[in-house]
């Protein structure tokens, strides 16, 4: 069993949906990766999406975009994705993904990647412009180095292809909110609701998170009411980039400051309630 | 059956029913974009064998489009050359003055049966953005076109064309700010609006089924050309046929029906810009393999996978990809593609309008840059009878401020 299915198993025998979070790595700069990691760890997140920044990301908003751009603008790479995993996993056991585009993973080679994922401690893969039809060149990489593999379904996506994207995940199902970007204001509530209903009934095999457009605890708990888990990623990207972009700030704060985002996002704006020791 | 209506080797089946052609091509996009895309395979398969469909499609292009376009013996560019005789295909002289208005006849038609109203493309000269909006304000359709800044700046005329037409031209500031970018951008547009929106794209690139459509469209261009040739020289088929390569839907237009004639050489030109050692962006002759803008093809790209900017001169062929189908005939040997730097395009331009009276888009000049070369090593190989035919896609009047800048 995957650290991700034990996660979402022990969240379920309580009845609390998952908080995903998504964060680009070497964003802000490459040395606030492993301390974010952890600030957004301690502030409750039960498994994190590390971003590997791509130069021409397709589905993704603004603040996705521009932190991409940032990271790469400072040089990050590959090599930093999974030195920065393996600092995290030496002081964590929150299920760890990274999600991306597939070329950088193709130039790199699937099963070198694949390898050194595992090697750092990473659970496992979202790959967003890796449908099912051409997943073939990874699914068998990713199983022998025990990396889930993430797929996505969205709202146009049919009842049968609900279905067989199940059939190929591991780790959870990632329902796409909205038909739109990273970061896309969720319109319409019982358009998505319904969606997420008919997802629920579909996806059975597997959790069901549902990302794209979440910025408070208040969507995230109207839309966890149909999946098990939710994940944030633009909302927490510019908040970081406010944070870092004020100068009167200094590093603690800026943690401390992510850290309370990420707990307010998960438990509102009430006192936190402590978490349970696993 | 005429000899004019045999076409493609029937052992050319590429694509496959996934879109790959050989190792490349396929659908690498968001999962919002697989509805949609199924329903465009699906609506395309329907009506591409449709006879009312297919006669709509030879209608607009014959009433309004201007086809047949000729196919015009360059004598005196033969004579200075000293080689084969040359022949161009009159791509210049189709309605809006290139190529590109074959495929957006045949996208609108389709998007009209399936019922999409807004219609959104992609551009780089402007000459697809142009097509695009042009069939557009003949069906009363909305239309959005993205475009670089930087290529705004450099083919204003053509922005200036767009907006006449009544399209909005949609500014793509990411990157480096051409065509690859408004691309990026135009795909956003996409998975944002899937329901109701239409994505014209203006080359032989993207997730399957673009790049097949986009060629079968385009393959008038080497089926009139096979005619016209069986009627001024009494033969099937000529010794080579030369055409400018950026995504490549004017190169595939007249090679494809061609590519089962083993006898043909096909030469595509890239854009190899201040050289191949320098910033170029001949993608079939310094790219590797990747996925960009939904399919897998030959790009440049770094060693980490990121996508290098391109540069050419010529605002069409500045694009770090390459449909998915040229990667697969590079590979298997069936095409060859040189690269031709702003420079020797630029002669190019000189060559053909001074000898010919046509002034050629930049994109159009890399094809005739390569025309000394090919047109000697035809005759030397087949004699002074032998025949070289160039796609000359566009007209350059688009160009004329970077011409004139440059020359």
């Amino acid at each position: 069993m995957s650290r991700l299915d034990r996660t979402f198993r022990s969240l379920r025998s309580r009845g609390e949906p998952a908080m995903g979070l998504f964060l680009t790595n070497g964003f802000p700069t490459p040395d606030a990766t492993v301390p974010l990691l952890h600030a957004i760890d301690r502030g409750g997140a039960d498994f994190i999406e590390l971003g590997m920044p791509f130069s021409d990301p397709l589905a993704e908003g603004l603040p996705i975009q521009r932190s991409s751009a940032r990271a790469l603008a400072q040089g990050v790479t590959m090599a930093d994705a999974f030195e920065h995993a393996a600092r995290f996993r030496a002081d964590s056991t929150t299920p760890l993904l990274l999600m991306g585009y597939v070329n950088p993973v193709l130039k790199y080679g699937v099963d070198r990647f694949c390898t050194d994922a595992e090697e750092a401690g990473v659970d496992g893969l979202i790959l967003p412009d890796l449908p099912p039809e051409e997943a073939g060149v990874v699914t068998e990489a990713a199983a022998r180095h025990n990396l889930d593999l993430v797929f996505l379904i969205a709202p146009n996506s049919t009842d049968a292809r609900i279905r067989e994207v199940d059939e190929l995940a591991s780790g959870f199902v990632y329902a796409v909110s909205v038909t739109g970007l990273t970061g896309s204001d969720i319109k319409g509530s019982t358009t998505v609701d319904a969606y997420l209903k008919r997802a629920r009934t579909l996806v059975d095999d597997t959790p069901l998170c549902v990302g794209f457009g979440i910025k408070s605890h208040d969507d995230a708990m109207r839309l966890t009411q149909h999946t098990d888990g939710f994940i944030v990623g633009s909302a927490l990207i510019n908040h970081c980039a406010e944070l870092w972009d004020d100068d009167a700030l200094d590093r603690a704060a800026r943690l401390d400051a992510v850290e309370t985002f990420a707990r307010r996002l998960k438990y509102g704006s009430e006192e936190p309630v402590p978490e349970p020791e696993p | 059956m005429p000899e004019t209506a045999t076409t493609t080797d029937a052992t050319y089946t590429a694509p496959d029913a996934n879109g790959h052609f050989g190792s490349y091509g396929g659908a690498f996009v968001p999962e919002i974009l697989h509805p949609v895309l199924r329903e465009l395979r699906e609506a395309y398969a329907h009506y591409k064998d449709e006879p009312e469909f297919d006669e709509e499609v030879r209608s607009l292009l014959r009433e309004y489009a201007g086809r047949p376009t000729p196919l015009t013996y360059c004598n005196r560019l033969t004579d200075e050359i000293g080689g084969a005789r040359i022949y161009a295909k009159r791509e210049d002289l189709l309605h809006t003055g290139a190529h590109k208005l074959n495929n957006t006849i045949g996208q609108i038609l389709l998007a009209r049966r399936m019922g999409k109203d807004r219609i959104i493309a992609e551009t780089g000269a402007g000459q697809h953005g142009v097509a695009t909006a042009t069939v557009c304000a003949k069906f009363g359709m909305d239309c959005i076109v993205y475009m670089g800044t930087e290529d705004m700046e450099r083919q204003r005329l053509n922005v200036e064309r767009m907006r006449l037409l009544g399209a909005e031209v949609r500014p793509a500031t990411s990157g480096s700010q051409t065509l690859k970018d408004a691309t990026n951008e135009a795909i956003r547009d996409w998975v944002s609006n899937p329901a109701d929106t239409f994505y014209i794209i203006g080359s032989v690139v993207g997730p399957h089924p673009y790049p097949m459509m986009v060629r079968d469209f385009h393959r008038v261009i080497g089926e009139e050309t096979r005619e016209q040739l069986l009627e001024k020289e009494g033969r099937k088929a000529p010794d080579a046929i030369a055409a400018c390569v950026g995504g490549g839907s004017n190169a595939l237009g007249i090679f494809f029906p061609f590519i089962g004639d083993p006898g043909v050489e096909m030469v595509g030109a890239e854009a190899a810009g201040e050289g191949l050692d320098g910033r170029n962006a001949a993608t079939l002759s310094n790219g590797t393999p990747g996925v960009l803008h939904g399919a897998m093809s030959v790009m440049l790209q770094d060693d980490a996978g990121q996508v290098e900017i391109a540069h050419s001169l010529s605002a069409g062929l500045d694009y770090p990809g390459v449909g998915p189908e040229h990667a697969h005939l590079r590979d298997t040997g069936r095409v060859s593609y040189p690269g031709v730097t702003d420079e020797e395009a630029l002669e190019g331009v000189k060559l053909l309008s001074e000898t010919e009276g046509i002034i050629p888009a930049l994109e159009t000049a890399h094809a005739v840059a390569i025309l000394p070369d090919l047109a000697r090593r035809m005759a030397d190989a087949h004699g002074d009878d032998a025949v070289v035919i160039f796609n000359c896609s566009g007209r350059g009047d688009k160009d004329m401020d970077t011409i004139a800048a440059n020359i």
